[in-house]
């Protein structure tokens, strides 16, 4: 088995079939979990019709949405229209790429694993303007536009919330960053990184409360508005794949990854994944939808100074103890404390009046 | 072999997607060819062993500069109408083929050193060492980044109402 693995071309066509299979069936689980879940956490029941606990509803959507007529608006631009999903669905399906599921079992362990998983998965932004661009619908065109604008802003406090693993790891590479958490997950050493890094994750994927691209109640359904059959389900597939892509890497970079006792690696893995994914469903049904002004603020005014700061800190602490492995225990205590302290003050500075004035609704 | 197989089909595709920048009719879709040969030239990189060079490339000029691109293309009023034509197409393919012509030759002219050293599996930390260690180019770095800083605040300056 291991000289068969030895065979790159072995290697690649196993893990491509793999990480294909693995993205798709865990898009449908995910689109059950987040249902049901939302159901629960709404006081109603959520789909529980088709199949055992409803756990067919997915498949059969899959199969409906697939049968649809496919609608392509008569003023589209038509291959710029068809191109569209296909642009935004492949860069999610390459993230998958770095994403070691044990030790060493991913496609390719890449020495700049996470800038890759960045610059990769800021290609699909694309695939959304071709989608509101093509549709000559002006609610299509104003969601896309929304898009631009989450996504110039808060790539900024994503990049800068990892820069602080990365200089905890040593390394840019996937695996190196969970060999890197054996003793401390850096979910500990780092957790106003992870908060700064969970919430510019949910808005880089658009998910609620970010979800202003495809605000129901002003937008129709945003960038996808004229997308029908297929190409609606890919892009579907495509929000949901994007998000267990963003789960599997905070998994992989805050959690400890395939890391852990007792259970084998790849079931800590997915265990870790499909948690932070019931937290992000967790999100959505706690949070309104923000304005686009708070958007902005958050991003600008709250989270790319935390993650300056946050930088700062872990560099000072890493040249007073220079192997992660040294780093003493106390320090989880610290970076709490600095995490509590520094959200707390600075949401102060966001209120009216340093948060002494009472706003009340007149 | 194999690298070389990938370098013609990259440049040729990256050639073919320079070339719609510049003939094709909507300006949405130059900008959608310009960010196909952005990653052309990041594949490029790949195959010179600059895998850093690489991401931060599709990084800054497929994430970042593309979208400001087609954020100003959508701000354009009129662009349904397509890329209209004028009277400076002429001039501008002479200035184009001579400017080609030019560097052509050039590049041809030069005496290019060639190194026979392999690359290095890791060329992050190289760069790193490079660019922030104390006989590197620590200085205009810093320089570098106060610049960019400057030129942000003007924008900001510009931009804001009075």
């Amino acid at each position: 088995m291991t000289e068969l693995f030895a065979n790159p071309w072995f290697h690649w066509a196993f893990y491509t079939v793999l990480l294909i299979s693995f993205a798709l069936g865990a898009v449908m689980g995910l689109i059950y979990i987040e249902r049901r879940g939302m159901g629960r956490m709404q006081s109603r029941l959520g789909p529980n019709r088709t199949g055992p606990f409803g756990l067919l509803q997915a498949v059969a959507d899959a199969v409906k949405v697939l049968l649809k007529e496919d609608i392509v608006p008569a003023n589209a631009d038509k291959v710029v229209h068809w191109l569209a999903p296909i642009v935004a669905f492949v860069p999610v399906l390459l993230i998958f790429a770095v994403v070691p599921f044990m030790n060493g079992a991913m496609l390719a362990d890449l020495n700049i694993g996470i800038l890759y998983v960045f610059a990769i998965g800021s290609i699909s932004s694309v695939g959304i303007f071709m989608a509101g661009w093509s549709s000559s619908n002006k609610y299509s065109l104003l969601g896309a536009m929304r898009d631009v604008a989450s996504i110039v802003s808060y790539e900024i406090p994503l990049v800068l919330a990892i820069i602080g693993v990365v200089i905890l790891a040593g390394s840019l590479s996937t695996n190196e960053i969970v060999k890197a958490q054996a003793n401390i997950p850096f979910i500990l050493l780092q957790p106003l990184g992870f908060i700064i890094f969970f919430a510019a994750a949910c808005a880089e994927i658009n998910r609620s409360p970010f979800d202003l691209l495809e605000a129901d109640s002003e937008l129709v359904a945003g960038f996808h508005t004229e997308y029908s059959g297929m190409k609606f389900a890919m892009f579907y597939l495509v929000e949901y794949a994007e998000a267990l892509a963003m789960c599997a890497i905070i998994s992989t970079i805050f959690l400890g990854g395939w890391q852990g006792p007792v259970l084998p690696p790849w079931l800590w893995f997915l265990v870790k994944t499909f948690g932070m994914f019931y937290v992000m469903v967790w999100t959505r049904t706690t949070f309104p939808r923000v304005r686009i002004d708070q958007l902005m603020a958050l991003a600008w005014k709250f989270m790319l100074p935390l993650a300056l700061i946050n930088i700062v800190v872990t560099a000072i602490e890493v040249v007073i103890w220079p192997t992660p492995a040294g780093l003493p225990w106390v320090l989880i205590i610290v970076n709490f404390a600095v995490a509590g302290i520094l959200i707390v003050t600075w949401s102060r500075l966001m209120k009216y009046g340093w948060g002494r004035v009472e706003t009340t609704l007149r | 072999m194999g690298l070389a197989i990938s370098f013609w089909i990259l440049a040729a595709v990256a050639v073919i997607a320079a070339l719609g920048v510049v003939l094709l009719n909507g300006v949405f879709r130059s900008a959608l060819a310009l960010v196909a040969c952005f990653l052309m030239v990041a594949g490029l990189y790949i195959t010179l062993s600059a895998d850093f060079l690489a991401a931060v490339q599709v990084l800054v000029y497929v994430g970042a500069i593309s979208v400001l691109i087609i954020l100003a293309i959508m701000m354009t009023r009129n662009v349904q109408h397509g890329n209209p034509g004028n009277r400076f197409a002429l001039p501008s393919l002479i200035i184009a083929i001579l400017l080609l012509g030019i560097f052509v030759y050039a590049v041809t002219g030069t005496q290019w050193n060639i190194s026979k050293i392999a690359p290095p599996d890791t060329t992050v930390a190289t760069l790193a060492d490079k660019l922030f260690a104390s006989n590197g180019f620590v200085l205009p770095v810093e320089i570098a980044a106060l610049m960019l800083l400057a030129a942000v605040i003007g924008a900001i300056v510009l931009a804001r109402d009075k």
